[in-house]
Protein backbone atom coordinates (compact mmCIF):
# COMPACT_ATOMS: atom_id res chain seq x y z
CA UNK A 1 0.00 0.00 0.00
CA UNK A 2 2.63 2.49 1.34
CA UNK A 3 3.82 2.73 -1.96
CA UNK A 4 3.04 6.36 -3.33
CA UNK A 5 5.61 8.31 -3.30
CA UNK A 6 4.24 12.14 -3.51
CA UNK A 7 2.58 11.84 -0.36
CA UNK A 8 5.09 9.41 1.29
CA UNK A 9 8.09 11.16 2.17
CA UNK A 10 9.34 10.61 5.39
CA UNK A 11 9.65 13.33 7.63
CA UNK A 12 11.90 13.45 10.85
CA UNK A 13 9.75 15.74 12.58
CA UNK A 14 6.50 14.86 14.34
CA UNK A 15 6.88 16.86 17.53
CA UNK A 16 3.78 16.19 19.11
CA UNK A 17 3.73 19.04 20.98
CA UNK A 18 4.10 21.48 18.23
CA UNK A 19 1.45 19.94 16.80
CA UNK A 20 -0.71 20.58 19.14
CA UNK A 21 -0.06 23.96 19.27
CA UNK A 22 -1.31 24.13 15.60
CA UNK A 23 -4.74 23.03 16.40
CA UNK A 24 -6.63 26.22 18.22
CA UNK A 25 -9.43 24.36 19.73
CA UNK A 26 -6.75 22.36 22.12
CA UNK A 27 -6.32 24.92 24.19
CA UNK A 28 -9.74 24.71 25.07
CA UNK A 29 -11.30 24.25 28.21
CA UNK A 30 -14.59 22.18 29.09
CA UNK A 31 -15.89 22.70 32.37
CA UNK A 32 -13.23 24.42 33.61
CA UNK A 33 -10.67 21.01 32.37
CA UNK A 34 -8.08 20.75 29.64
CA UNK A 35 -9.97 19.63 26.69
CA UNK A 36 -8.91 15.68 25.60
CA UNK A 37 -10.61 15.22 22.46
CA UNK A 38 -10.84 11.69 21.75
CA UNK A 39 -13.40 12.11 18.62
CA UNK A 40 -11.27 13.02 15.64
CA UNK A 41 -13.49 9.40 13.64
CA UNK A 42 -16.77 11.62 14.11
CA UNK A 43 -14.49 14.63 13.16
CA UNK A 44 -11.11 15.69 13.37
CA UNK A 45 -10.08 19.32 15.10
CA UNK A 46 -8.35 21.97 12.64
CA UNK A 47 -4.90 22.97 12.22
CA UNK A 48 -4.28 27.05 11.63
CA UNK A 49 -2.97 26.41 8.17
CA UNK A 50 -6.81 25.27 7.57
CA UNK A 51 -8.39 27.85 9.11
CA UNK A 52 -5.69 30.51 7.90
CA UNK A 53 -6.33 29.17 4.30
CA UNK A 54 -10.38 29.32 4.73
CA UNK A 55 -10.08 32.98 5.94
CA UNK A 56 -7.69 34.26 3.21
CA UNK A 57 -9.92 32.80 0.45
CA UNK A 58 -12.87 34.99 1.57
CA UNK A 59 -10.42 37.89 2.45
CA UNK A 60 -8.21 38.77 -0.67
CA UNK A 61 -9.33 36.19 -3.22
CA UNK A 62 -13.00 35.18 -3.48
CA UNK A 63 -15.53 34.89 -6.26
CA UNK A 64 -17.09 32.10 -8.10
CA UNK A 65 -15.07 29.35 -10.32
CA UNK A 66 -14.68 28.97 -13.51
CA UNK A 67 -16.89 31.41 -14.70
CA UNK A 68 -15.94 35.45 -14.57
CA UNK A 69 -13.01 36.88 -16.93
CA UNK A 70 -12.35 38.62 -13.79
CA UNK A 71 -9.01 38.74 -11.32
CA UNK A 72 -10.69 37.78 -8.53
CA UNK A 73 -12.85 34.63 -10.55
CA UNK A 74 -9.74 34.13 -11.80
CA UNK A 75 -7.26 33.77 -8.38
CA UNK A 76 -10.44 31.79 -6.91
CA UNK A 77 -10.63 29.40 -9.65
CA UNK A 78 -6.77 28.85 -9.49
CA UNK A 79 -6.87 28.11 -6.02
CA UNK A 80 -9.54 25.67 -6.25
CA UNK A 81 -8.01 23.65 -9.15
CA UNK A 82 -4.51 23.69 -7.38
CA UNK A 83 -6.28 21.82 -4.16
CA UNK A 84 -7.76 19.03 -6.70
CA UNK A 85 -4.22 18.64 -7.62
CA UNK A 86 -3.11 18.54 -3.98
CA UNK A 87 -5.37 15.54 -3.32
CA UNK A 88 -4.99 13.56 -6.87
CA UNK A 89 -1.53 13.51 -5.15
CA UNK A 90 -2.67 12.63 -1.77
CA UNK A 91 -4.17 9.71 -3.19
CA UNK A 92 -1.91 8.97 -6.11
CA UNK A 93 -4.64 9.24 -9.05
CA UNK A 94 -3.80 9.09 -12.25
CA UNK A 95 -5.47 12.07 -13.41
CA UNK A 96 -7.34 15.46 -12.41
CA UNK A 97 -10.65 14.52 -14.00
CA UNK A 98 -10.65 11.13 -11.55
CA UNK A 99 -11.38 13.42 -8.29
CA UNK A 100 -14.49 14.77 -8.23
CA UNK A 101 -15.21 17.31 -5.27
CA UNK A 102 -18.64 15.95 -3.35
CA UNK A 103 -20.20 17.24 -0.10
CA UNK A 104 -18.62 14.55 1.58
CA UNK A 105 -18.36 10.74 1.60
CA UNK A 106 -22.15 10.05 2.08
CA UNK A 107 -22.87 12.24 -1.20
CA UNK A 108 -19.83 10.34 -3.01
CA UNK A 109 -21.81 6.89 -2.46
CA UNK A 110 -24.96 8.29 -3.34
CA UNK A 111 -23.67 9.52 -6.62
CA UNK A 112 -22.03 5.82 -7.42
CA UNK A 113 -24.67 4.01 -5.91
CA UNK A 114 -27.52 6.06 -8.44
CA UNK A 115 -25.70 6.99 -11.41
CA UNK A 116 -23.32 3.84 -11.95
CA UNK A 117 -26.40 1.59 -9.92
CA UNK A 118 -29.21 3.19 -12.65
CA UNK A 119 -26.58 2.13 -15.85
CA UNK A 120 -25.99 -1.36 -14.98
CA UNK A 121 -28.02 -2.91 -11.90
CA UNK A 122 -31.45 -4.90 -13.01
CA UNK A 123 -33.17 -7.05 -11.63
CA UNK A 124 -31.74 -9.73 -9.68
CA UNK A 125 -28.15 -8.59 -9.37
CA UNK A 126 -26.49 -8.44 -6.14
CA UNK A 127 -24.57 -5.94 -4.53
CA UNK A 128 -21.75 -7.02 -2.19
CA UNK A 129 -21.81 -5.11 1.09
CA UNK A 130 -20.07 -6.02 4.74
CA UNK A 131 -21.74 -6.36 8.09
CA UNK A 132 -20.01 -2.95 9.47
CA UNK A 133 -20.90 -0.43 7.01
CA UNK A 134 -21.86 3.12 7.86
CA UNK A 135 -25.19 3.35 7.51
CA UNK A 136 -24.15 5.60 4.46
CA UNK A 137 -22.66 2.49 2.68
CA UNK A 138 -25.91 0.43 2.88
CA UNK A 139 -28.82 2.91 2.77
CA UNK A 140 -27.68 4.39 -0.84
CA UNK A 141 -27.28 0.75 -2.15
CA UNK A 142 -30.89 -0.05 0.20
CA UNK A 143 -32.35 3.01 -2.14
CA UNK A 144 -30.88 1.77 -5.97
CA UNK A 145 -31.63 -1.64 -5.00
CA UNK A 146 -35.20 -0.82 -4.86
CA UNK A 147 -34.94 0.77 -7.73
CA UNK A 148 -33.63 -1.75 -9.96
CA UNK A 149 -34.39 -5.00 -8.42
CA UNK A 150 -30.84 -6.33 -7.01
CA UNK A 151 -30.51 -7.64 -3.94
CA UNK A 152 -28.23 -6.93 -1.39
CA UNK A 153 -25.65 -9.38 0.18
CA UNK A 154 -23.68 -8.92 3.18
CA UNK A 155 -20.22 -10.18 4.30
CA UNK A 156 -20.49 -11.34 7.87
CA UNK A 157 -17.07 -10.71 10.85
CA UNK A 158 -15.19 -12.79 13.17
CA UNK A 159 -15.97 -12.15 16.55
CA UNK A 160 -12.57 -9.79 16.76
CA UNK A 161 -14.66 -7.99 14.20
CA UNK A 162 -12.15 -8.98 11.41
CA UNK A 163 -13.85 -9.59 7.63
CA UNK A 164 -15.02 -13.27 7.07
CA UNK A 165 -12.80 -13.50 3.50
CA UNK A 166 -13.90 -16.74 3.13
CA UNK A 167 -17.58 -16.09 3.31
CA UNK A 168 -16.77 -12.85 0.98
CA UNK A 169 -15.17 -14.96 -2.00
CA UNK A 170 -18.37 -17.52 -1.48
CA UNK A 171 -20.92 -14.66 -2.01
CA UNK A 172 -18.67 -13.52 -5.05
CA UNK A 173 -21.26 -15.22 -7.98
CA UNK A 174 -21.91 -14.32 -11.54
CA UNK A 175 -24.37 -12.18 -9.88
CA UNK A 176 -22.21 -9.68 -8.14
CA UNK A 177 -22.42 -6.18 -10.19
CA UNK A 178 -20.69 -4.21 -7.18
CA UNK A 179 -18.38 -4.27 -3.88
CA UNK A 180 -18.68 -2.33 -1.39
CA UNK A 181 -16.84 -2.29 1.70
CA UNK A 182 -15.14 0.10 3.97
CA UNK A 183 -11.13 0.84 3.94
CA UNK A 184 -11.28 0.69 8.12
CA UNK A 185 -14.16 0.43 10.23
CA UNK A 186 -15.76 3.58 12.04
CA UNK A 187 -17.18 1.50 14.85
CA UNK A 188 -14.49 -0.68 15.25
CA UNK A 189 -11.14 0.17 14.21
CA UNK A 190 -10.97 -3.24 11.55
CA UNK A 191 -8.99 -2.37 8.82
CA UNK A 192 -10.32 -4.41 5.76
CA UNK A 193 -7.31 -6.36 3.92
CA UNK A 194 -8.77 -4.36 0.45
CA UNK A 195 -6.21 -5.52 -1.59
CA UNK A 196 -7.47 -9.34 -1.41
CA UNK A 197 -10.98 -7.65 -1.61
CA UNK A 198 -10.03 -5.97 -4.59
CA UNK A 199 -8.16 -9.12 -6.24
CA UNK A 200 -10.95 -11.29 -6.15
CA UNK A 201 -13.95 -9.12 -7.47
CA UNK A 202 -11.36 -8.18 -10.19
CA UNK A 203 -11.24 -12.07 -11.10
CA UNK A 204 -15.18 -11.46 -12.13
CA UNK A 205 -14.73 -7.87 -13.85
CA UNK A 206 -16.60 -6.74 -10.50
CA UNK A 207 -15.99 -2.96 -9.67
CA UNK A 208 -14.74 -2.19 -5.94
CA UNK A 209 -16.12 0.85 -4.05
CA UNK A 210 -14.20 1.34 -0.87
CA UNK A 211 -15.49 4.03 2.02
CA UNK A 212 -11.78 5.88 3.26
CA UNK A 213 -13.17 7.93 5.64
CA UNK A 214 -11.39 6.38 8.80
CA UNK A 215 -8.77 5.38 6.38
CA UNK A 216 -7.83 8.70 4.71
CA UNK A 217 -6.46 10.99 7.86
CA UNK A 218 -4.90 7.27 9.21
CA UNK A 219 -2.78 5.66 5.75
CA UNK A 220 -1.09 6.14 2.72
CA UNK A 221 -3.46 6.02 -0.16
CA UNK A 222 -2.40 4.90 -3.58
CA UNK A 223 -5.24 4.53 -6.22
CA UNK A 224 -3.10 3.16 -8.57
CA UNK A 225 -1.50 0.40 -6.62
CA UNK A 226 -5.16 -0.47 -4.78
CA UNK A 227 -6.43 -0.52 -8.49
CA UNK A 228 -9.62 0.05 -6.59
CA UNK A 229 -12.44 1.36 -8.88
CA UNK A 230 -14.12 3.73 -6.62
CA UNK A 231 -12.98 5.50 -3.62
CA UNK A 232 -14.48 8.29 -1.14
CA UNK A 233 -13.70 10.30 1.95
CA UNK A 234 -14.49 13.44 3.71
CA UNK A 235 -12.64 16.44 3.88
CA UNK A 236 -13.48 16.69 7.92
CA UNK A 237 -12.19 13.93 8.56
CA UNK A 238 -8.82 14.70 7.57
CA UNK A 239 -8.92 18.09 9.61
CA UNK A 240 -9.93 20.09 6.96
CA UNK A 241 -14.04 21.48 6.69
CA UNK A 242 -17.08 19.61 6.46
CA UNK A 243 -19.23 19.65 3.72
CA UNK A 244 -16.86 18.97 1.38
CA UNK A 245 -15.09 15.11 0.60
CA UNK A 246 -13.88 13.35 -2.66
CA UNK A 247 -15.04 10.89 -5.12
CA UNK A 248 -12.09 9.44 -6.83
CA UNK A 249 -13.63 6.60 -9.88
CA UNK A 250 -11.76 5.61 -12.47
CA UNK A 251 -12.01 7.68 -15.73
CA UNK A 252 -13.19 5.11 -18.09
CA UNK A 253 -16.11 4.21 -15.14
CA UNK A 254 -16.87 8.08 -14.59
CA UNK A 255 -17.14 8.66 -18.40
CA UNK A 256 -19.61 5.69 -19.01
CA UNK A 257 -21.94 7.05 -15.79
CA UNK A 258 -25.21 10.04 -15.94
CA UNK A 259 -24.65 12.64 -14.43
CA UNK A 260 -26.21 12.83 -10.52
CA UNK A 261 -27.35 16.21 -10.43
CA UNK A 262 -27.85 18.64 -13.20
CA UNK A 263 -27.27 22.08 -13.12
CA UNK A 264 -24.49 24.93 -13.88
CA UNK A 265 -21.27 24.10 -14.54
CA UNK A 266 -21.81 20.21 -15.22
CA UNK A 267 -22.86 21.14 -18.84
CA UNK A 268 -21.39 21.86 -22.22
CA UNK A 269 -23.93 23.18 -24.49
CA UNK A 270 -27.93 23.42 -23.45
CA UNK A 271 -31.09 24.16 -25.60
CA UNK A 272 -34.37 22.72 -24.63
CA UNK A 273 -33.89 20.36 -27.30
CA UNK A 274 -30.74 18.66 -25.76
CA UNK A 275 -27.78 19.62 -23.30
CA UNK A 276 -24.37 17.74 -23.77
CA UNK A 277 -22.70 17.57 -20.72
CA UNK A 278 -18.85 18.65 -19.31
CA UNK A 279 -15.48 16.72 -19.52
CA UNK A 280 -14.56 14.79 -16.16
CA UNK A 281 -14.75 16.27 -13.60
CA UNK A 282 -17.19 18.73 -13.73
CA UNK A 283 -19.78 16.60 -15.33
CA UNK A 284 -20.26 15.37 -11.48
CA UNK A 285 -20.28 18.97 -10.51
CA UNK A 286 -23.46 21.08 -10.81
CA UNK A 287 -23.78 23.74 -9.31
CA UNK A 288 -21.52 26.49 -7.42
CA UNK A 289 -19.37 23.73 -5.14
CA UNK A 290 -17.91 24.63 -1.81
CA UNK A 291 -15.02 26.82 -3.05
CA UNK A 292 -13.71 27.64 0.44
CA UNK A 293 -13.92 23.90 1.73
CA UNK A 294 -12.32 22.61 -1.64
CA UNK A 295 -9.59 24.87 -0.73
CA UNK A 296 -9.28 24.04 3.01
CA UNK A 297 -9.16 20.47 2.15
CA UNK A 298 -6.41 21.14 0.41
CA UNK A 299 -4.73 23.27 3.30
CA UNK A 300 -5.49 19.91 5.39
CA UNK A 301 -3.88 17.56 3.05
CA UNK A 302 -0.74 20.35 2.75
CA UNK A 303 -0.30 20.14 6.53
CA UNK A 304 -0.62 16.24 6.49
CA UNK A 305 1.75 16.19 4.05
CA UNK A 306 4.17 18.43 6.11
CA UNK A 307 4.34 16.02 8.87
CA UNK A 308 3.96 13.23 6.99
CA UNK A 309 1.22 10.44 6.77
CA UNK A 310 3.47 7.39 7.96
CA UNK A 311 4.94 9.53 10.75
CA UNK A 312 1.10 10.65 12.08
CA UNK A 313 0.26 6.73 11.32
CA UNK A 314 3.51 5.69 13.41
CA UNK A 315 2.40 8.12 16.44
CA UNK A 316 -1.23 7.04 16.56
CA UNK A 317 -0.04 2.89 16.24
CA UNK A 318 1.54 3.83 19.88
CA UNK A 319 -1.72 5.27 21.17
CA UNK A 320 -3.98 2.65 20.07
CA UNK A 321 -1.49 0.45 21.10
CA UNK A 322 -1.18 1.83 24.83
CA UNK A 323 -4.60 2.58 24.78
CA UNK A 324 -5.73 -1.00 24.17
CA UNK A 325 -3.31 -2.12 27.39
CA UNK A 326 -4.39 0.24 29.39
CA UNK A 327 -8.27 -0.17 28.55
CA UNK A 328 -7.84 -3.96 28.86
CA UNK A 329 -6.38 -3.13 32.49
CA UNK A 330 -10.17 -2.01 33.54
CA UNK A 331 -12.00 -4.57 35.17
CA UNK A 332 -15.84 -5.01 33.72
CA UNK A 333 -14.62 -3.22 30.31
CA UNK A 334 -14.92 -5.39 26.90
CA UNK A 335 -13.32 -4.59 23.73
CA UNK A 336 -15.65 -4.55 20.91
CA UNK A 337 -13.72 -5.12 17.74
CA UNK A 338 -9.70 -6.77 18.67
CA UNK A 339 -8.80 -7.59 15.22
CA UNK A 340 -5.48 -7.72 14.38
CA UNK A 341 -5.00 -5.06 12.04
CA UNK A 342 -6.64 -1.97 13.29
CA UNK A 343 -6.23 2.07 13.28
CA UNK A 344 -6.67 4.70 15.58
CA UNK A 345 -10.10 3.49 17.10
CA UNK A 346 -11.18 1.98 20.40
CA UNK A 347 -14.42 0.63 20.99
CA UNK A 348 -15.41 -0.75 24.37
CA UNK A 349 -18.38 -1.73 26.92
CA UNK A 350 -18.72 -1.36 30.65
CA UNK A 351 -20.30 -4.33 31.78
CA UNK A 352 -22.77 -2.85 33.97
CA UNK A 353 -22.85 1.10 32.87
CA UNK A 354 -24.71 1.96 29.85
CA UNK A 355 -22.38 3.98 27.07
CA UNK A 356 -24.68 7.23 27.65
CA UNK A 357 -23.89 7.17 31.51
CA UNK A 358 -20.16 6.91 30.81
CA UNK A 359 -19.99 9.56 27.87
CA UNK A 360 -21.84 11.98 30.54
CA UNK A 361 -19.27 11.48 33.18
CA UNK A 362 -16.10 11.53 31.00
CA UNK A 363 -17.72 14.83 29.61
CA UNK A 364 -17.57 16.47 32.64
CA UNK A 365 -13.91 15.41 32.93
CA UNK A 366 -13.17 17.11 29.97
CA UNK A 367 -12.93 14.43 27.47
CA UNK A 368 -15.03 13.97 24.10
CA UNK A 369 -15.83 10.66 22.74
CA UNK A 370 -18.59 9.16 20.56
CA UNK A 371 -20.96 7.14 22.79
CA UNK A 372 -23.81 5.24 21.11
CA UNK A 373 -23.84 3.04 17.62
CA UNK A 374 -21.81 5.26 15.35
CA UNK A 375 -24.39 4.76 12.72
CA UNK A 376 -23.06 1.41 12.29
CA UNK A 377 -26.81 -0.49 14.15
CA UNK A 378 -26.06 -3.75 12.22
CA UNK A 379 -22.62 -4.15 13.85
CA UNK A 380 -24.01 -3.36 17.20
CA UNK A 381 -26.82 -5.99 16.81
CA UNK A 382 -23.40 -8.27 15.37
CA UNK A 383 -22.05 -7.86 18.78
CA UNK A 384 -25.79 -7.98 20.36
CA UNK A 385 -25.27 -4.25 21.94
CA UNK A 386 -27.14 -0.65 21.68
CA UNK A 387 -24.15 0.93 21.59
CA UNK A 388 -20.46 1.38 22.61
CA UNK A 389 -17.84 4.23 23.90
CA UNK A 390 -15.57 5.24 21.17
CA UNK A 391 -12.33 6.63 21.68
CA UNK A 392 -11.12 7.90 18.58
CA UNK A 393 -7.18 8.71 17.79
CA UNK A 394 -5.78 12.16 16.09
CA UNK A 395 -2.71 12.78 15.09
CA UNK A 396 -2.81 15.08 18.10
CA UNK A 397 -3.62 13.16 20.93
CA UNK A 398 -1.08 11.67 23.50
CA UNK A 399 -0.52 8.75 25.87
CA UNK A 400 -1.53 11.60 28.69
CA UNK A 401 -4.92 11.89 27.40
CA UNK A 402 -5.35 8.09 27.25
CA UNK A 403 -4.22 8.09 31.01
CA UNK A 404 -7.00 10.93 31.87
CA UNK A 405 -9.49 8.71 30.01
CA UNK A 406 -8.36 5.81 32.56
CA UNK A 407 -8.85 7.93 35.15
CA UNK A 408 -12.35 8.92 33.79
CA UNK A 409 -13.71 5.80 33.59
CA UNK A 410 -12.68 4.96 36.92
CA UNK A 411 -14.96 8.08 38.20
CA UNK A 412 -17.54 6.35 36.43
CA UNK A 413 -17.19 3.33 38.24
CA UNK A 414 -16.80 5.05 41.38
CA UNK A 415 -19.97 6.94 40.43
CA UNK A 416 -21.81 3.55 39.94
CA UNK A 417 -19.97 1.64 42.85
CA UNK A 418 -17.78 -0.95 41.50
CA UNK B 1 -17.82 17.18 43.72
CA UNK B 2 -19.86 19.95 42.20
CA UNK B 3 -19.88 19.34 38.19
CA UNK B 4 -23.69 17.77 38.75
CA UNK B 5 -22.59 14.27 38.26
CA UNK B 6 -23.53 13.29 41.92
CA UNK B 7 -27.11 15.00 41.38
CA UNK B 8 -27.45 13.25 37.79
CA UNK B 9 -26.43 9.93 39.72
CA UNK B 10 -28.05 9.79 42.96
CA UNK B 11 -28.69 6.51 44.63
CA UNK B 12 -32.46 6.01 43.96
CA UNK B 13 -31.39 6.71 40.45
CA UNK B 14 -29.19 4.21 40.62
CA UNK B 15 -31.52 1.62 42.43
CA UNK B 16 -34.04 1.84 39.75
CA UNK B 17 -31.81 1.13 36.97
CA UNK B 18 -30.50 -1.82 38.69
CA UNK B 19 -33.72 -3.11 39.55
CA UNK B 20 -35.87 -1.37 37.55
CA UNK B 21 -39.76 -2.66 38.77
CA UNK B 22 -42.41 -3.62 36.51
CA UNK B 23 -39.62 -5.17 33.97
CA UNK B 24 -39.87 -7.22 31.47
CA UNK B 25 -42.61 -8.36 28.24
CA UNK B 26 -45.38 -8.55 29.69
CA UNK B 27 -47.97 -11.38 27.91
CA UNK B 28 -50.95 -9.50 27.85
CA UNK B 29 -51.78 -6.08 27.82
CA UNK B 30 -54.45 -3.65 26.68
CA UNK B 31 -52.23 -1.13 24.76
CA UNK B 32 -48.65 -1.27 23.91
CA UNK B 33 -46.35 1.17 22.34
CA UNK B 34 -42.98 0.93 21.62
CA UNK B 35 -39.99 4.19 21.91
CA UNK B 36 -36.79 4.55 20.35
CA UNK B 37 -33.98 7.24 20.21
CA UNK B 38 -32.44 6.62 17.00
CA UNK B 39 -29.51 8.80 18.25
CA UNK B 40 -28.47 6.13 20.94
CA UNK B 41 -30.34 2.89 19.82
CA UNK B 42 -32.20 2.44 22.83
CA UNK B 43 -35.62 1.39 22.85
CA UNK B 44 -38.15 0.96 25.26
CA UNK B 45 -41.71 -1.03 25.22
CA UNK B 46 -44.48 -0.05 27.66
CA UNK B 47 -47.44 -2.46 28.33
CA UNK B 48 -51.03 -0.68 29.90
CA UNK B 49 -53.86 -2.34 31.21
CA UNK B 50 -57.10 -0.42 31.55
CA UNK B 51 -59.69 -1.20 34.06
CA UNK B 52 -62.09 1.74 32.88
CA UNK B 53 -60.21 4.81 32.51
CA UNK B 54 -57.71 3.23 35.61
CA UNK B 55 -54.21 1.88 34.70
CA UNK B 56 -54.84 -1.18 36.56
CA UNK B 57 -51.07 -2.43 35.19
CA UNK B 58 -47.94 -0.89 34.07
CA UNK B 59 -44.98 -2.68 32.58
CA UNK B 60 -42.17 -2.04 31.13
CA UNK B 61 -39.42 -3.80 28.67
CA UNK B 62 -36.21 -1.55 27.43
CA UNK B 63 -32.64 -1.31 27.03
CA UNK B 64 -30.59 1.37 27.68
CA UNK B 65 -28.73 4.04 30.28
CA UNK B 66 -29.44 4.51 33.95
CA UNK B 67 -31.48 7.94 32.92
CA UNK B 68 -33.68 6.07 30.88
CA UNK B 69 -34.74 2.61 32.79
CA UNK B 70 -34.92 5.02 36.40
CA UNK B 71 -37.06 7.20 34.90
CA UNK B 72 -39.35 4.46 32.92
CA UNK B 73 -39.64 2.50 36.15
CA UNK B 74 -40.71 4.97 38.33
CA UNK B 75 -43.20 6.03 35.95
CA UNK B 76 -44.69 2.10 36.05
CA UNK B 77 -44.61 2.75 39.90
CA UNK B 78 -46.27 5.90 39.47
CA UNK B 79 -49.31 5.75 36.66
CA UNK B 80 -50.42 2.55 38.71
CA UNK B 81 -53.77 3.76 39.97
CA UNK B 82 -54.32 6.38 37.81
CA UNK B 83 -56.50 8.36 35.58
CA UNK B 84 -55.82 8.40 31.93
CA UNK B 85 -55.49 12.11 32.59
CA UNK B 86 -53.64 12.39 35.78
CA UNK B 87 -51.12 10.06 33.92
CA UNK B 88 -50.91 12.67 31.40
CA UNK B 89 -50.70 15.28 33.76
CA UNK B 90 -47.78 13.52 35.72
CA UNK B 91 -45.94 13.35 32.48
CA UNK B 92 -46.15 17.06 32.02
CA UNK B 93 -44.95 17.64 35.25
CA UNK B 94 -41.90 15.62 34.82
CA UNK B 95 -41.68 16.99 31.17
CA UNK B 96 -41.15 20.66 33.08
CA UNK B 97 -39.12 19.17 35.49
CA UNK B 98 -36.30 17.42 32.94
CA UNK B 99 -36.35 20.59 30.93
CA UNK B 100 -36.09 22.62 34.00
CA UNK B 101 -38.96 25.08 32.45
CA UNK B 102 -40.92 25.52 35.73
CA UNK B 103 -40.50 22.48 37.71
CA UNK B 104 -42.33 22.48 40.96
CA UNK B 105 -45.72 24.00 40.25
CA UNK B 106 -49.41 22.54 41.24
CA UNK B 107 -50.43 19.56 39.97
CA UNK B 108 -49.29 15.34 41.13
CA UNK B 109 -46.51 14.76 43.39
CA UNK B 110 -43.92 13.55 41.57
CA UNK B 111 -42.39 11.79 44.62
CA UNK B 112 -39.31 10.12 44.04
CA UNK B 113 -39.72 11.07 40.38
CA UNK B 114 -38.08 14.37 41.69
CA UNK B 115 -34.62 12.75 41.91
CA UNK B 116 -34.25 13.43 38.12
CA UNK B 117 -34.20 16.92 38.23
CA UNK B 118 -30.69 16.96 37.75
CA UNK B 119 -31.26 15.74 34.48
CA UNK B 120 -31.99 19.06 33.45
CA UNK B 121 -28.66 20.63 33.94
CA UNK B 122 -28.01 17.77 30.84
CA UNK B 123 -29.75 18.68 28.19
CA UNK B 124 -28.43 15.90 26.09
CA UNK B 125 -30.09 13.61 28.45
CA UNK B 126 -33.55 14.96 28.13
CA UNK B 127 -34.68 12.30 25.68
CA UNK B 128 -33.22 9.17 27.62
CA UNK B 129 -35.55 10.74 30.81
CA UNK B 130 -38.75 11.05 28.29
CA UNK B 131 -38.55 8.04 25.71
CA UNK B 132 -40.47 5.60 27.89
CA UNK B 133 -43.14 8.82 28.74
CA UNK B 134 -43.87 9.27 25.29
CA UNK B 135 -44.72 5.82 24.79
CA UNK B 136 -46.64 5.70 27.43
CA UNK B 137 -48.64 8.38 25.96
CA UNK B 138 -48.64 6.85 22.56
CA UNK B 139 -49.98 3.90 24.49
CA UNK B 140 -53.13 5.52 25.57
CA UNK B 141 -53.41 7.59 22.56
CA UNK B 142 -53.75 4.12 20.99
CA UNK B 143 -50.76 4.80 18.85
CA UNK B 144 -49.73 2.14 16.60
CA UNK B 145 -46.76 3.78 15.22
CA UNK B 146 -43.11 3.82 17.02
CA UNK B 147 -42.44 6.96 19.24
CA UNK B 148 -38.96 8.59 17.88
CA UNK B 149 -37.41 10.97 20.00
CA UNK B 150 -36.19 12.36 17.06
Amino acid sequence: MATNPENAMPTPAFDIESVRQDFPILSEEVYGKPLVYLDSGASAQKPRAVIDAISSVYESEYANVHRGVHYMSQKATDRMEAARETVRAFINARDIREVIFVRGATEGINLVASSWGRQNLSEGDEIILSVMEHHSNIVPWQLIAEQTGAEIKVVPISDDGALDMDAYADLMSDRTKIVAITHVSNALGTIVPVEEIIRIAHERDVPVLLDGCQAAPHMVLDMQALDVDFYVFSGHKIYGPSGIGVLYGKAELLEAMPPYHGGGEMIDVVTFEKTTYADLPFKFEAGTPHISGIIGMGAAIEYINGLGLENIAAHEHDLLEYGAVKLSEINSLRMIGTAPEKAAILSFVLETVHPHDVGTILDREGIAVRTGHHCAQPVMDRFDIAATIRASIGMYNTREEIDTLVAGLGRVQEIFGQ
Amino acid sequence: MSDGLTDLYQEVILDHSRNPRNFGPADEADRTARGNNPLCGDRVTVFLNLDGDEISDAQFDARGCAISLASASMMTEMIKGKSVEEAKALFEKFHALVTGENGFGAGPDLADLATLSGVKDFPTRIKCATLAWHAMVAALDGTDEDVKTE
